[in-house]
């Protein structure tokens, strides 16, 4: 364990820099932010080398009291760590995404970013509850100016649907925990995650913390904001919308709503796998019809989430390690995709999938990036999107085979509505002259789009660098919810063996 | 208790008599040409104020030799805490006001001195230990207040708002004075020890309806749901310093005073009251919001706002315990922050002319050609809306934490709800500053003194104001300590 305070240098080096982008010109700013966002990734690079897995549960733990009530603690555990670095790793790519499509106030764009990356660092490395807070709701400010400022045509009213939604969903949760603080007299999260509070009030709380987790997911049929924000906002946004914010969702529900309230969590699963059936499903067959490329990722990115919350509410290993593979598979996936999208809005302005055709004849590369990332999506062995989806039915499968059923018509849904995308965008005949005009990436496109796919083959191909450091942290979960562990559906028996008979003992001779 | 003690007590209230009438006759003679001195001398002296109130918070000051004049006034640190909230608004108030009279050739030295008396008014009643002097300290400062709504006598929306607050704030002071009769009627004393006493054993029909008035005075003064109306009128019409201040100092000694009523002298009745206070804390944080959202002038907004905050205040007091009293205190000092910032911001608005821009409608797209500005007043905006990371946050979240931990659940639960509702003007604004192309109306230069002013709210309520909150919970602790220490 290191004396350093590293969680608190990545915290403040995007700060900082956000200060100096409001004060410098537009070249310098994209500099800054590019630099920033690069010294954090090479942080969070030291972070999982320095990772002791198998160590102590919490890790890199500073404490400060510099506030009245609450603390300035952080620390992570693996689970964090996954997620710290999904976001370090999303950035930089996130900048080079918009160096050339944003052209109007662009050091307060990249202030905006880099704030928004402070503020998700600081989610996931909070270990004080009221901490916690200020880092989870502080990012609606971010996010609601990079929607309205840079977003497209019908992004007011995105916005506001944005800031309203996810605000009436946490400020309840704001209320939960004021309550837990006062009933178990600390603010310490890993305390509190193995504190038993009253099963009564627990329903009340669990209610509380699922209004907010399910809006930021989001769960059906509170998903509504999702599709207006991705479509309007600028390709950067898409990308750390889909890539890291809905992760705060999942990772609220693993990190709160489970190890805390594990009897409401068991009380109340029926209506996580019920509105998560319902999101697969769904929402599968609404991006079926979608004629906006944006809005078709925006649903396959709420039904993924479905998977995630069905794996999170199994109450099993599998569950849990695959819904977390899911967040971060889908976090590069959905934010590469965005990408793809990006990359051909910027030369052709349109997001309408009519609009094009045939590019794998005059943009191979593309084409070719576009598949790895579709087939990601899709779930094929091989890619990261199939260790995630398959991990976690493994773990619905062992609680009821008919939540399985409907969640892995998702599956093939998936599939559907992707190969679908893919072949109208892709293939087919050039039908518009100025799409067949467009040039193939160029070098700053292929590098955003060459690490996320190495990243996707990784995880796809040896999961295990991922899953290793959050095992210890699941099988935690998993000891702690063992009380509350539902009974499956399919009444496995072990049969007799069957004794053979002298016979045919005889006859085999 | 000798007389000399009871002065020693008193020593800002004598200061700033002394202060008020010596320049009073200054202006006499000096006339307008003096008026800027004045001012500063009057900044003077409410400093020095300040550092005469201080020891007593400083040393948490409570019990029986806080009290003077045979227990008509009390300088306690709960007094001080709302006595330096006070000092700091009035000060600012004072500061922002030269740059805004001379361009409209209105600079009069009737202004400093006006201030002057209103803050004298506002210390007794903050001291206040007893019915008479609550009203005659009330009175001070509504007397001087009316005037300073009228101040530019010219100007019909200013007329207009001098009379509308002096007509309702004389019903609003009846009904105070007939709730005070009727308690005194049956309580049969008008000091707060006794009132306290005298309700110990039960509560009787009259003075209950006594209570009932006495609340209902005051929450005139504090602009509570149902009695808020004069608040728009009177923050549009009258001049933005004037207003600046309307929506801080008064605010400040009204609650802290209502505090002292509602906790000292009815506090062995909380249950009579608190029904009251939660009925008026959700009336306005609900009328606050959506009275807002229809706002075309900035003041008006801002007014609907401070309606909106008061609300939220209110639950605090309705908790009705020392940790609802502190956090009430806390609330209070972030909303003098936030309301200076908003309210300085709003003088910092001209056209090229340097006529005051007001309309909401010429703001949009302010932030592409005053970066600065448009960002403090979005900050601003998000504190008042309660958005972490910002100041304002803090402010409700100590009220709700109070809310709880007094068993409120509920309350809290839908207080918070509400406040989603106040969310969306406030960042209505923050679209028309950021989203909006720009109108380029608010083009005009602004004082250096508004601009200092600004950064230094901006600072308070700037995330670094968490670095305040041990020190500002500590002395709001020991002020509330006092509070309940005098019951």
């Amino acid at each position: 364990m290191m004396g350093f305070p590293i969680l608190s240098l990545m915290l403040l080096v995007p700060l900082i820099a956000a200060v100096a982008c409001l004060l410098a010109n537009a070249n310098a700013a994209r500099l800054i932010a590019l630099a920033a966002t690069l010294i954090d990734l090479a942080l969070g690079i030291l972070l999982w080398a320095n990772y002791d897995i198998g160590g102590a549960q919490w890790q890199f733990t500073e404490r400060a009291p510099l506030f009245a009530g609450f603390q300035w603690a952080l620390g992570i555990d693996g689970i964090a760590l996954m997620l710290i670095m999904l976001t370090v790793f999303l950035m930089p790519i996130c900048i080079g995404a918009s160096w050339k499509s944003i052209q109007s106030r662009v050091g307060e764009y990249m202030a905006a970013f880099l704030l928004m990356e402070t503020l998700m660092i600081g989610v996931f490395t909070a270990q004080d509850l009221f901490l916690f807070y200020i880092f989870f709701e502080a990012g609606l400010i971010p996010m609601y100016l990079i929607i309205g400022v840079w977003g497209g045509a019908d992004r007011i009213y995105a916005s506001y649907k944005f800031f309203l939604y996810t605000l009436l969903g946490s400020v309840l949760m704001l209320i939960a925990m004021l309550w837990m603080a006062n009933d178990a007299g600390t603010t310490d999260i890993p305390t509190l995650m193995a504190y038993d509070f009253d099963p009564a009030a627990q329903k009340w709380l669990w209610l509380a913390f699922f209004a907010s987790f399910a809006v930021k997911m989001p769960m059906w049929p509170v998903h509504t904001w999702l599709p207006d924000a991705h479509v309007q906002a600028p390709t950067a946004g898409s990308v750390i919308l889909a890539g890291v914010l809905l992760k705060m969702g999942g990772y609220g529900f693993i990190r709160f709503s489970l190890p805390m309230f594990p009897e409401a969590s068991a009380q109340f699963a029926w209506l996580i796998i019920g509105l998560s059936m319902m999101a697969v499903a769904y929402t599968s067959l609404v991006a079926l019809v979608q004629t906006d490329m944006k809005k078709l990722i925006a649903y396959s990115s709420v039904a993924h989430m479905g998977i995630v919350t069905v794996g999170l509410f199994a109450f099993n290993r599998q569950g849990l390690e695959g819904a977390m593979i899911v967040m971060l598979s889908h976090g590069l996936v959905s934010g590469a995709l965005f990408m793809a999208v990006g990359v051909i809005y910027d030369r052709l302005h349109t997001r309408e999938i009519d609009r094009y055709g045939g590019l794998s004849i005059n943009m191979p590369y593309y084409a070719l990036f576009f598949m790895v990332f579709t087939m990601a999506s899709v779930g094929l062995p091989g890619t990261s999107g199939f260790v995630g989806e398959f991990l976690a039915l493994i773990g619905i499968y062992q609680v009821s085979s008919w939540v399985t059923f409907v969640c892995a018509t998702g599956v093939i849904l998936g599939a559907a509505y992707m190969l679908y995308l893919y072949r109208r965008v892709a293939f087919g005949d050039q039908k518009h002259a100025d799409a067949a005009a467009m040039p193939d990436l160029d070098w700053r496109e292929w590098a955003m789009m060459a690490p996320i796919a190495a990243a996707v083959l990784w995880m796809g191909v040896y999961p295990e660098s991922f899953l290793s450091p959050m095992r210890a942290d699941i099988a935690a979960l998993d000891a702690r919810l063992a009380r509350v562990k539902p009974e499956g559906d399919a009444k496995l028996r072990v049969g007799m063996p069957k004794v053979p008979a002298p016979a045919d003992l005889e006859g085999a001779h | 208790m000798d007389w000399s003690q009871s002065l020693r007590l008193v020593a800002p209230e004598e200061l700033l008599s002394i202060a008020g009438l010596v320049l009073l006759l200054v202006a006499a003679w000096g006339g307008d040409r003096a008026a800027r001195a004045i001012t500063w001398l009057s900044v003077a002296a409410i400093a020095a104020c300040a550092v005469l109130v201080a020891p007593a918070l400083c040393s948490g000051a409570s019990g029986p030799d806080t009290l003077a004049f045979n227990g008509q006034y009390r300088a306690d640190a709960f007094a001080s805490f709302a006595k330096l909230l006070i000092y700091a608004a009035a000060g600012a108030s004072l500061i922002v006001a030269p740059a805004f009279f001379e361009r409209v050739k209105a600079m009069r030295a009737e202004y400093p001195i006006l201030i002057l008396f209103a803050v004298l008014g506002m210390g007794m009643m903050v001291s206040a230990a007893d019915l008479i002097t609550l009203y005659i300290g009330l009175e001070l400062n509504s007397l001087s207040a009316y005037v300073l709504a009228a101040f530019l006598r010219s100007d019909d929306r200013s007329a207009e708002a001098g009379l509308k607050y002096f007509v309702l704030g004389a019903l609003a002071s009846g009904i105070l004075l007939f709730g005070m009769s009727l308690t005194y009627g049956f309580t049969g004393t008008t000091s707060f020890a006794g009132i306290s006493t005298a309700l110990h054993g039960g509560l009787s029909h009259g003075a209950l309806f006594g209570i009932t008035f006495m609340l209902a005075g005051l929450a005139f003064k504090i602009s509570a749901v149902p009695f808020h109306m004069w608040t728009p009128d009177v923050y549009e019409g009258a001049p933005t310093p004037v207003t600046t201040f309307f929506a801080t100092a008064p605010k400040v000694a009204a609650l802290t005073l209502t505090m002292r009523v509602a906790l000292d002298a009815f506090g062995s009745q909380a249950h009579a009251w608190q029904q009251i206070v939660i009925f008026a804390a959700l009336a306005s944080i609900v009328v606050g919001a959506l009275g807002a959202i229809g706002q075309q002038n900035i003041k008006r907004l801002l007014a609907y706002s401070s309606i909106n905050n008061v609300g939220f205040m209110l639950i605090g007091l309705a908790a009705a315990t020392p940790k609802g009293a502190s956090a009430m205190l806390v609330y209070l000092a972030i909303y003098v922050a936030m309301s200076v910032g908003g309210f300085v911001a709003v003088l910092m608005l001209k056209d090229a002319d340097g006529a005051p821009v007001e309309n909401i409608a010429d703001l949009a797209g302010l932030s592409r050609h005053r970066k600065v500005l448009s960002l403090c007043i979005a900050m601003v905006m998000f504190s008042l809306a309660g958005i972490p990371p910002l100041f304002g946050f803090w402010g409700k979240f100590v009220v709700f934490q109070a809310a709880v931990q007094a068993g409120m659940v509920p309350l809290a639960a839908v207080g918070i709800a509400a406040s989603v509702i106040g969310a969306f003007y406030y960042i209505k604004i923050v679209k028309i500053l950021y989203f909006d192309e720009p109108a380029m109306k608010a083009v005009g230069k602004s004082d250096w003194m508004h601009q200092a002013l600004l950064a230094i709210s901006a600072l308070v309520i700037s995330p670094a104001g968490y670095l305040l909150t041990v020190w500002l919970g500590h002395y709001a602790n020991s002020a509330a300590a006092a509070l309940f220490g005098a019951v």
